[in-house]
């Protein structure tokens, strides 16, 4: 919402300086974007005179001009199609900078011709819009003059970030308001000349609601004029609306412009002669084509609300008028439209349409009802004053429907600024504040009876008016109150699931890896490597197609995320996330996946090797994030099996049982080929949320038993055929003597001479823990037989010759 | 023998000890001194022939140098076995200025996740817990619960992603319950703040509550400023006392230990959230000099979030009596303060997983915030 400062000590009397009204301003709520101070922008611009205008010698849609600075002649090139001999017009020399592109003007030969300056548009010193051509100036206005002295863009403009609950604040009467209370100045009165009607209203308007609809426009209030004559607005409307960035147009659009704008009261202005029969409000069957005055095109659905003639659709109610029945240069009758729409039918038709307007921001916020009748008297009035004459003839008002009751009565009690708010204002300093605002209050000891005024819908309670008293006292006055710590013992804030995920993190990158954090969507492309794509996991709007469905793994993502690394030159990446992945849209489908990418090669080294990554790579960050997580290491059984978009040979399960925790291998070549990322690449994934909540909460340990003798270590070296996972040959050595047997560790995989084709070697050290006594030659011989006869039995194994 | 002859002999034996280079050669002098057909030895074996007095002298004689040898060659022995030693260790040198195995952790933290962490610690000490919600919101949740009906003129502050209507009975709560069993599918919509977690908890739970709710939040608009998902976090604080001033003194304690500012100033401006009543814009000071953005009291504002008092529609909506209870709630963006704190220019950066990036603004593994520490 922008505004002039002259416009607004037309309600405010002030003697506050420009800053200090800024500064009250942002501190009540509607904060100051922007000031604009158009006179110093503007300083350096001339008004210059064309005195030839030829054409360009190269260039058709040129002309090169002689022009009158008023001090000297000289040639401008200009492209503009008013550029005529006679015109009085702006003019920027060399240095002077054009508001439009902040730019200096910079002198130059524009196709061959030298030119000297530069005549200038509206659009260019940002005015208004028009770029179309450059400035026509009244021919009172004297050649060398400022141009600042000549046309009034003096005036300040200060632009407000209005929220949306301020429809009263959308005209600059509302901002005066509320700077009065704030002790601003003084709100002028409001005097309204209410033209005295002559006639009936020529045309005759009927609302056409189904009753549940009625609502929609519930009061229509119309006046007629005749006999006037439309043409260029006097330059001091032209001049304000130009300030806030509005090209004025004609006279009968720039008055229903400046009401709106002036008390956010917006209207409509027919062309009589060009309706039929009475006016029709009703809701839109749909389907109907209409030329807008903004020079586009809508179709409308079913239960918009539309103003219709007997000859068709006029007009989008609320929204923006029609071009069959808008007013031109040759208008003489018009009919003034005042009315309430309602803001959920406008916001909505708004939004299916995609037309914003000056009209549609009022409506949907919520116009006053009580200013209907005011608006129309008011408009009437402007259109008399500076389109009529002595034949001009005003109609009476036509009401139609009756006016909405949008507030209602608020039950308060003074005390709750110090309950609610924490400050102790006294009852005679909120009364204040909320008469200044045009609330009535009733007062009884603790219980007063507030009504807020017409223009105040957003008010619905006493919190409401807690927030009208406080900022219109300055919320720096809220005390800042340290929060008491209240009767709980503090706990960890933090629930499982987020200690795991901590904890994770910080295992993974202690493991060298790079915490990521990438998009929660991907391309449903490349998402259909990782199992079919659900149609409820689609965005409906992506922002592009590339993020266009919410990842069911986040493996993509980093397998791009390592592409993009690569192409950078860094190819040897070791990346994780934590984060969510998505089944389903449920709560529950949600999970939080800690997902690890190592790529190329490990680190070369003076003494270790560099060599590719490799499967027990990824092995080792799923088994580091499931033992920080706080999985039951010593339960976690490894299958050979894995999702598809694994290397089938190369990868692995990890399970408790029937619960899933996670999966790790190398990438599947297809998914590399999606992602156009290169070998070598491995991943895993650890399912957080799948890893069993420690049983009890029972933080004492269980008691540690220490034994008396030392552990003996035995080595063995079996024979078996490749097939075999090395994990059973283990489980069946651990269970060939349960109590003795504390470990075994491989420490060989040998295949090749010496080893039948098909068969492998497996090393291992088993390590025997006595209990009670030191064990005989004999005892750890018939032990030896045990574990080689288990091995043998359970997977075929036979010691090594 | 004379005593100048014994004298002479341990002074000769004295020299060839000392003058033995190497035990090898020091031994080759004890064998020839003290060995079985050694000149001590042999001398010894001749005390046999002599009468008693004279036997007796030259015995103590005789002993006196044996035990002078046999110290002597102690003495070398232990002189040669350390430079011995010293040889061997200089031999064993090694170039201690190359590299470690392993090396030392490249891994880091992601910024996002550090304030997080630091957030939460501050809060915790507020007696606040973590509460969390899911990113796939039900309208009701992310809009209408919050005081924010379809039609509502907010709703176009937020441009929202939307997901297919739902076809999964089990996600209405509440409000939205009636509709569904009315057989009305739930409008799905990534959610556009962390506010619905407000109506999860107000709905799970009796107050008082005191909440913060961090996460992934989602908005339709990429540009320099913009990233199509952000970080947020919230705060909720529902019982029966706590009021505006509360508020103020909430954010205040937890922006001054964040930013480690004693004197950070804070400014609560006057604006509009459907879901709050009063609401405010959260201002911290800075200064703008130079163009170079610093925090502190130094008379500029920086906006870093909102909040207000929670509406009194959105405690009905849950089910809570706004008679009774009161209270408040906040909201910032994650992102946002770890760019003020640690200096990082770019948000779209946070989410490009780019290595040089993560390495320079990431944060050592075990750098854990801990109010011990300073969080």
């Amino acid at each position: 919402m922008k505004f002039t400062l002259s416009w607004l000590k037309e309600h405010l009397d002030t003697q506050a300086t420009l800053a200090a009204l800024c500064e009250k301003l942002t501190a009540i709520g509607l904060e100051v974007e922007g000031v604009e101070d158009h006179a110093a922008a503007l300083a350096p611009f001339k008004v210059a005179q064309i005195i030839v205008a030829d054409k360009h010698p190269d260039a058709d849609r040129l002309k090169v001009c002689r022009v009158d600075t008023g001090s000297e002649l000289i040639q401008v090139v200009c492209g503009a199609p008013n550029a005529r001999a006679g015109l009085k017009t702006v003019l920027a020399r060399a240095g002077d900078v054009i508001p439009a592109s902040g730019q200096a003007l910079k002198l130059s030969k524009i196709r061959g011709v030298e030119s000297q300056g530069m005549m200038c548009s509206a659009a260019e010193l940002k005015l208004d819009g028009d770029a179309s051509g450059i400035m026509e100036l009244p021919d009172t206005a004297s050649v060398g003059a400022r141009f600042v002295d000549v046309v009034d863009v003096a005036d300040p403009v200060i632009d407000i970030n209005l929220t949306p609950n301020r429809a009263d604040c959308a005209g600059v009467r509302g901002i005066a308001r509320d700077l009065a209370a704030a002790g601003m100045g003084t709100l002028k009165p409001l005097t309204i000349d209410v033209p005295v009607g002559r006639e009936a209203c020529r045309v005759g308007v009927n609302l056409d609601f189904p009753v549940e609809q009625k609502h929609h426009c519930p009061l229509f209030v119309a006046r007629s004029l005749r006999g006037i004559k439309n043409g260029a607005s006097p330059a001091w409307l032209q001049a304000r609306l130009r300030a806030i960035g509005l090209r004025p147009i004609s006279v009968l659009v720039d008055i229903t412009n400046y009401i709106t704008f002036d008390c956010g009261r917006p209207l409509h202005v027919f062309d009589c002669a060009k309706l039929t029969g009475a006016l029709r409000v009703h809701p839109a069957k749909g389907g109907e084509t209409f030329n807008a005055l903004n020079d586009k095109s809508y179709m409308l659905e079913a239960g918009m609300t539309a103003i219709s003639d007997d000859s068709g659709f006029l007009s989008l109610a609320g929204i923006v008028g029609g071009q069959a029945s808008g007013c031109e240069e040759t208008t003489t009758d018009v009919l003034i439209e005042s009315a309430y729409f309602s803001p959920t039918r406008t916001a909505q038709t708004g939004r299916a349409l995609g037309v914003t307007s000056d009209a549609r921001y009022r409506f949907e916020r919520g116009v006053d009802p009580d200013f209907v009748m005011d608006g129309a008297d008011m408009a009437a009035q402007m259109i008399l004053e500076l389109c009529g004459n002595d034949q001009t003839v005003v109609s009476e008002r036509l009401v139609v429907g009756d006016v909405p009751t949008v507030t209602h009565v608020i039950h308060y009690d003074p005390a709750k600024m110090l309950k609610f708010i924490g400050v102790d204002v006294e009852a005679d300093e909120q009364e204040m504040s909320l008469m200044l605002l045009g609330f009535t209050v009733e007062k009884a000891e603790g219980h007063w009876t507030i009504t807020p005024p017409s223009w105040r819908g957003d008010v619905e309670g006493a919190a409401d008016i807690t927030e009208e008293i406080i900022r219109i006292k300055g919320y720096e006055h809220i005390p800042a109150t340290s929060m008491p710590r209240g009767d709980v013992v503090t706990r960890g804030a933090l629930d499982l699931m987020d200690r795991r995920a901590s904890s994770v993190k910080r295992a993974l990158a202690v493991r060298g890896l790079l915490e990521a954090v990438t998009w929660s969507f991907m391309s449903s492309q490349i998402a259909a490597a990782f199992g079919p794509v659900k149609d409820e996991l689609r965005l409906i709007n992506p922002i592009s197609s590339d993020l266009d469905v919410m990842r069911s793994s986040i493996v993509g993502n980093l397998v791009l995320a390592a592409r993009r690394n690569a192409d950078r030159g860094y190819g040897n990446a070791a990346l994780f996330e934590v984060g969510p992945t998505y089944q389903n849209q449920t709560p529950e489908g949600q999970a939080l996946v800690a997902t690890t990418l190592r790529a190329g090669q490990t680190p070369r080294h003076w003494a270790d090797k560099a060599r590719a990554v490799d499967v027990f790579d990824a092995k080792a960050d799923a088994l580091a994030a499931l033992a920080a997580a706080g999985a039951p290491m010593a339960s976690v059984q490894v299958e050979a099996k894995a999702p598809s978009w694994y290397h089938p040979g190369r990868s692995g399960s990890l399970r408790l049982g029937p619960v899933l925790l996670g999966h790790f291998g190398e990438v599947h070549p297809d998914v590399l080929a999606a992602c156009d990322a290169t070998a070598p690449m491995v991943i895993s994934e650890v399912f957080l949320g799948n890893i069993p909540a420690p049983r009890s909460a029972d933080t004492a340990k269980p008691l540690l038993k220490m034994e008396a003798l030392q552990p003996v270590a035995r080595d063995f070296a079996f024979v078996l055929d490749e097939g075999i996972s090395a994990e059973k040959l283990i489980a069946a050595i651990k269970k060939a003597d349960k109590a003795l047997i504390r470990d075994v560790v491989i420490f060989d995989v040998y295949q090749g001479k010496g080893v039948e084709a098909g068969k492998k070697s497996l090393a291992l050290s088993v390590t025997l823990q006595p209990a009670d006594h030191t064990l005989t030659d004999g005892e750890l011989e018939s032990l030896s037989t045990v574990i080689t006869q288990a091995a043998e039995k359970a997977v075929g194994a036979v010691l090594r010759a | 023998m004379s005593n100048d002859e014994m004298k002479k002999l341990q002074g000769d034996l004295i020299k060839a000890i000392e003058g033995a280079e190497g035990s090898a050669a020091l031994e080759v002098v004890r064998i020839e001194a003290l060995g079985k057909k050694g000149t001590l030895t042999e001398m010894m074996k001749t005390l046999g022939g002599l009468d008693p007095d004279a036997r007796k002298a030259m015995g103590a004689a005789l002993n006196e140098v044996k035990v002078a040898i046999t110290a002597a060659l102690e003495a070398k022995g232990k002189t040669l076995a350390a430079a011995a030693l010293a040889a061997r260790l200089e031999k064993e040198r090694i170039d201690i200025t190359l590299p470690v195995r392993g090396g030392e952790s490249e891994g880091r933290i992601h910024p996002i996740t550090q304030t997080y962490e630091e957030i939460v610690t501050i809060f915790a000490a507020m007696g606040f817990s973590v509460a969390k919600g899911p990113d796939i919101e039900t309208d009701w949740n992310n809009f209408t619960a919050l005081n924010i009906p379809p039609e509502h003129p907010a709703r176009q502050m937020q441009d929202t992603f939307y997901m297919p209507p739902s076809t999964h009975g089990a996600v209405a709560v509440a409000g939205s319950e009636a509709n569904c069993r009315a057989g009305v599918p739930q409008e799905m919509v990534l959610r556009t703040h962390t506010s619905p977690v407000q109506i999860r908890t107000m709905m799970g739970q009796k107050p008082p509550i005191r909440i913060i709710a961090p996460g992934r939040t989602y908005r339709c608009d990429s540009d320099m400023t913009h990233t199509p998902m952000f970080s947020q976090f919230e705060g909720l604080v529902i019982d029966e006392k706590t009021h505006m001033g509360h508020l103020k003194g909430c954010l205040l304690d937890f922006l001054r230990a964040f930013f480690g500012i004693d004197d950070l100033p804070l400014r609560f401006r006057p604006s509009y959230f459907p879901f709050t009543e009063p609401s405010a814009e959260i201002d911290i000071g800075c200064s703008r000099k130079g163009g170079e953005l610093k925090l502190g009291n130094y008379g500029d504002w920086l906006e870093i979030g909102g909040c207000g008092m929670v509406n009194a529609n959105v405690l009905r909506n849950c089910g809570v009596d706004p008679d009774k209870y009161q209270g408040f709630a906040f909201g910032t963006g994650i992102e946002r303060l770890a760019m003020l704190k640690y200096g990082i220019p770019d948000l779209r950066t946070f989410f490009e997983a780019d290595m040089r990036w993560l390495k320079h603004y990431g944060f050592v593994p075990l750098d854990i915030p801990n109010p011990a520490m300073g969080a």
